[in-house]
This record gives C-alpha cells, structure tokens and sequence, in this order.
C-alpha cells in the first residue's frame, strides 16, 4: 500500500506501547518479584525472602478472614444478581408498559461512582439520620440492628447495595441477549403449549450462554474487588467483618508500608482471578448457537 | 387462559414497579434531604424540608472543595480521555489494517493488560511514578489513566477498524494523501461510532476511577471527585456538617443523571458492547 510502511506503523504504535510498556507491563512484571521480597517503604530497597511472604499468609487470620469475605460474595453475588436480572430481563421483555421506563431506570446506579453509592447507602442504613432503620420500626420490628456497625450484618449490607447498583447492568447485558432471540422460536414454543416458565427454562437460557459467561466473568472481578463501596462503607470493618483481600493488601501497602507482603496478597488475588475466569470460559464453552 | 395472563401482567408490574421505588428512592431522599437542615436530618429522616436550605450547596461547594474536586476531575479526565482516544485510534489502525512482523504478538501483548488486575500493580505504580517524580501530579495521573484504558481500548477500535471498508483509504492513498492524512481524514472519522463507544466507556470508568487516585494522589488540594468525597465522610466533616455532604453528593448525581437520561442509549450499549466484548 505504502513505499515504506515501517514509517507509519514505528509512529503510531510508539506512544501506545511505550505508555503501556512502562506504566502497566513493567509494574506487573516488578509484582511478580516484589511478592517474594520484604521492602518496608519506598527510601528502602526490596530484599529477596522466598516464600516468606506465603508462609505468612498461611497463618494470617486477617488474610484468611478476608478471603472468606471475598468467597462468600463470589457466591452470593453471582446467584442472586444474575439470577434477578436474568428475571427482570425476561418480565421487561415480554412486550410489558413501560418497559423503557424500567430499564433506564434500572441501569442507572451503575453509572453513578461506587464512592457516591457507598455515601449514598451509609446515610441510608445509619442508625439516626437513615431511612431504614425506621422504616422497619414502622414495620413492626422493635429493634433492628445497627446495620454497617454490627459485625454479623455488614457483610450482608455491602452486598445488597452491590445488588442494588449492578442488578440493572447485567439486566441490560442479558437483554441483548434475549432480544437477539428470533421470535418465531417463542411461537413455536407457545403453539407447543409451553408455558412462562418452561418458555424461560428450554428456550430463552439455553441461547443466553455468551451473554452469560460474559456476565459471570464481570461478576467474578466484581466480587473480588469490592474495594471502592467496603472502603467507602466501613473500611473493612466492624472489627474485620467486612475486610477483602482488596481492602487488606490497600491497608498493608498504604497505612503500613508493608510492600512486599501487600503484593504477596495482590498475587493470591489475581490467582484466583485468573483461574475463575479461565474455568467459566471453559465450563460455558459449548457451540454458539447461530439463527 | 386469560384470567391467568392478566394476573401475570399485573403481578409483572407490581414488580417491576416495587424494583423502581427501591432504586429511585434512596437517590430522591438524597436529593430533597440535601435541602434541610441538619436537626430535620436527625429528627425526621423521612419528612421533606420545610424551608429549601441552599445554603447546603454553597457549603459543599466552598467550604468542602467539592467546586475544587469537580475541576481537578475535569484537569484529569478531559486529557485523559483524548490522549486514550488518539493513541489507541493509532495503535488499532496499524495493528487491524498493515501486516508486519510482531503484528499479532503485539495485539495479543495489548491484550494481556486486561488480564491483570489493577491491584495487583499498585504498589510498583505506585513506586515507578514516585521515581517520575509524578506522585501528586496531574500529568502522571494523567498518563496512568491513560495506560490503563490503552488494553481494552485497542482491543476494541481494533477490532472495529478490521470492519471498515477498504476503497476510500486505497483511493486516498492514489490521490496522493499522506499516511496522516488518511488517517485523521478518512479513518478516524469513518471510526467514530466506535470512538464514541470507547469514549463513553472511558469517560465513566476514569469519572469514577477510586484506587488510582487514592494511591497516587495525596496532596488534598489535588484530589478528584470520588476520593474528595470519600475524603469528606472519613474526615467526618459530616459530624457537624451533614446536611452540606448531602448536598455534594446531589451535587455529583445530577449532572451524571442528565446527561445519562440524554444519551441513555448510547451509554447503555456503550458499556455493555464494552463488556461483551470483553
């Protein structure tokens, strides 16, 4: 096409992979070492320790409760968001009024930033100046608890608000799905006297496999991070009850200087990740279905 | 049979419509609560103001910086944004329309950033831009953001540009145009719906952005949005100023709420072609 094309592909994929190069390859590439030094604050140099830093994970009580935080959400959070948006996708498709009302409506959370939501819901659950509390005194219950500051329910409130800002999202990605699905399907399935629910069951999740996996990988990530809306809400607290990895190894890294330890925990974190993911991508893999 | 569909449309919309009050609602308290005063806040939670309080938003815009926050947003989004646009626009146009060595061993190289999380580079980032000497400065927030958002965005235009006709490049080509100018003349304009795409999805993933300011960000009088409000509840500026934190946060949501209700559509499929793809 060009005499010398080396004079543009040189130009415009420089900036791109210099900036990538430094500011993202190289410090993933330094975490792969940094998680077996000790390094105690940026005047001092990493020291090589082994697996010094995994050892002491092993016997860390915080890392473990931690982790059981972020493996509860992985469960929880995948069930009951995806299977509520899977149900609003299905009502909002079914030619219902209003339907555009609803998911704009149902979208929006999602837009807003994770440190407005997790503000927006402290004043919500607070003891005095929120509205939930009293509303289930109204409701008849005498004595509800202090929600963010008791620590057998600050887990459970995080993950509602983490409900209540994605459910729209996935309900939008599930959407796409559902409307791609030709028609004449649903007819075939109406003539065949197939009802709502087994319509649901052998027809529309069945061809909903990539919306799915997308989701659930979105999911994952999700709730591995929970970073912005826990350190928003409690910082990892009531004594621990809300802490995740992500929270943890931000505390160790930040408040105490604990570099090498901190990456240590990033390393099991991205582990996990990344081994999650390459099991959804494999356990939904199954021939795409064309029409 | 159609006793038994009428219960289900009407069973359909108490649904649906219970799922709305219990998302719209906590955002319309907020809203009408950032207009009391603070003993209504503690006293009635639920009432409406008796006397609009705009002396709330004067607060929250002075005396709590959120004016200031908002600008330094802008400082930092604005350039962000563009630089992410260009340079991935570049990138992706080599890598989806000229064969070369390395070629596919450099998408794939872009790729693999989407792999890791950013967690996982805080505390070398966080060193390396201290060594830049760009720890509480804009331009290395800047050009973090901007590394960050290159993996995916790359992936995409790339993926976008390999779709566009041929014909009007060849023929610019043998009129003559220069590299740059095919380029900026022909393919960028002909990228944009994809560009918009990727600018939506960027726009709102560095407008919220947390953890990277946080980490690199420490000077108060630099801090973008997100971390100056979290900056406000953790300083517990609320305890004799509630009602002036309800105010800075009514004050982030109604801007986001009209432009999301103007381009609904676009920053729905913005962001969901953005996570099927991914």
């Amino acid at each position: 096409m060009y005499r010398n094309k080396y004079r543009i592909i040189i130009p415009f994929l420089s900036p791109a992979l210099i900036l990538y190069g430094l500011f993202v390859l190289y410090p993933y590439a330094q975490a792969m070492y940094i998680a077996f030094t000790k390094w105690k604050g940026l005047r001092k140099s990493p020291r090589f320790v082994g697996l010094r830093n995994f050892e002491k994970l092993l016997e860390d009580d915080h890392f473990w409760s931690a982790l059981t935080h972020n493996v509860i959400y992985l469960v929880v959070l995948p069930l009951v968001t995806l299977g509520f948006a899977l149900f609003l996708a299905f009502m909002i498709t079914q030619k219902v009024r209003f339907s555009n009302f609803y998911r704009i409506t149902f979208f929006f959370p999602q837009m807003m930033s994770v440190v407005a939501i997790g503000i927006l819901w402290s004043f919500v659950y607070h003891p005095t100046i929120g509205i939930f509390t009293s509303l289930l005194q109204a409701l008849g219950i005498a004595d509800p608890p202090v929600w963010l500051g008791d620590p057998a329910t600050a887990l459970g409130s995080i993950a509602l608000v983490t409900v209540w800002q994605s459910a729209g999202f996935f309900m939008v990605i599930f959407m796409a799905g559902m409307l791609s699905i030709p028609k004449s399907l649903y007819e075939a399935a109406a003539i065949d006297g197939a009802g709502r629910r087994t319509t649901f069951f052998k027809v529309t999740l069945p061809l909903l496999w990539e919306n799915m996996r997308s989701s659930l990988v979105f999911i994952t990530v999700l709730a591995m991070d929970m970073f912005g809306i826990t350190y928003t809400m409690t910082q990892g607290g009531p004594d621990r009850a809300t802490d995740v990895l992500a929270t943890l190894l931000y505390e160790h890294a930040f408040l105490h200087s604990r570099f090498g330890y901190a990456t240590s925990i990033a390393m099991v974190y991205f582990i996990i990740v990344l081994i999650l993911s390459l099991l959804i991508m494999q356990m939904t893999r199954r021939e795409t279905i064309e029409f | 049979m159609h006793q038994v569909s009428r219960w289900s449309a009407i069973s359909t919309q108490t649904v649906l419509i219970a799922w709305s009050v219990i998302v719209i609602f906590p955002m319309l308290w907020m809203v009408y609560s950032s207009f009391k005063t603070d003993q209504e806040l503690f006293f009635s939670p639920w009432a409406v103001p008796t006397e609009l309080q705009w002396d709330n938003f004067e607060r929250a815009w002075t005396k709590a910086h959120v004016g200031e926050y908002l600008l330094n947003t802008l400082i930092v989004v604005i350039p962000a944004l563009l630089l992410t646009l260009i340079i991935s626009a570049m990138a992706a146009y080599v890598l989806a329309r000229f064969r070369f060595v390395g070629n596919r061993f450099l998408f794939y190289l872009f790729l693999s950033g989407m792999l890791f999380p950013v967690f996982l580079a805080l505390v070398p980032l966080f060193s390396l831009v201290n060594q830049l000497k760009m720890l509480n400065t804009f331009q290395g927030l800047i050009l973090v953001y901007v590394a960050y958002s290159l993996p995916f965005t790359i992936f995409f235009l790339t993926g976008f540009f390999k779709t566009l006709p041929t014909e009007l490049e060849e023929s610019a080509i043998i009129d003559g145009a220069t590299p740059f100018q095919v380029f900026f003349k022909v393919m960028l304009p002909m990228a944009s719906p994809g560009l918009i795409s990727m600018g939506i999805f960027n726009f709102l993933g560095m407008w919220n952005q947390y953890v990277l300011p946080l980490v690199l960000i420490s000077d108060e009088s630099k801090y973008v949005l997100s971390q100056g409000l979290a900056f406000m509840l953790f300083k517990q500026f609320y305890e004799n100023d509630w009602s002036a934190l309800f105010a800075a946060l009514t004050i982030i949501m109604i801007p986001s709420l009209i432009v999301y209700i103007t381009f609904q559509r676009q920053i729905q499929s913005g962001i969901t072609t953005g996570a099927l793809k991914g």
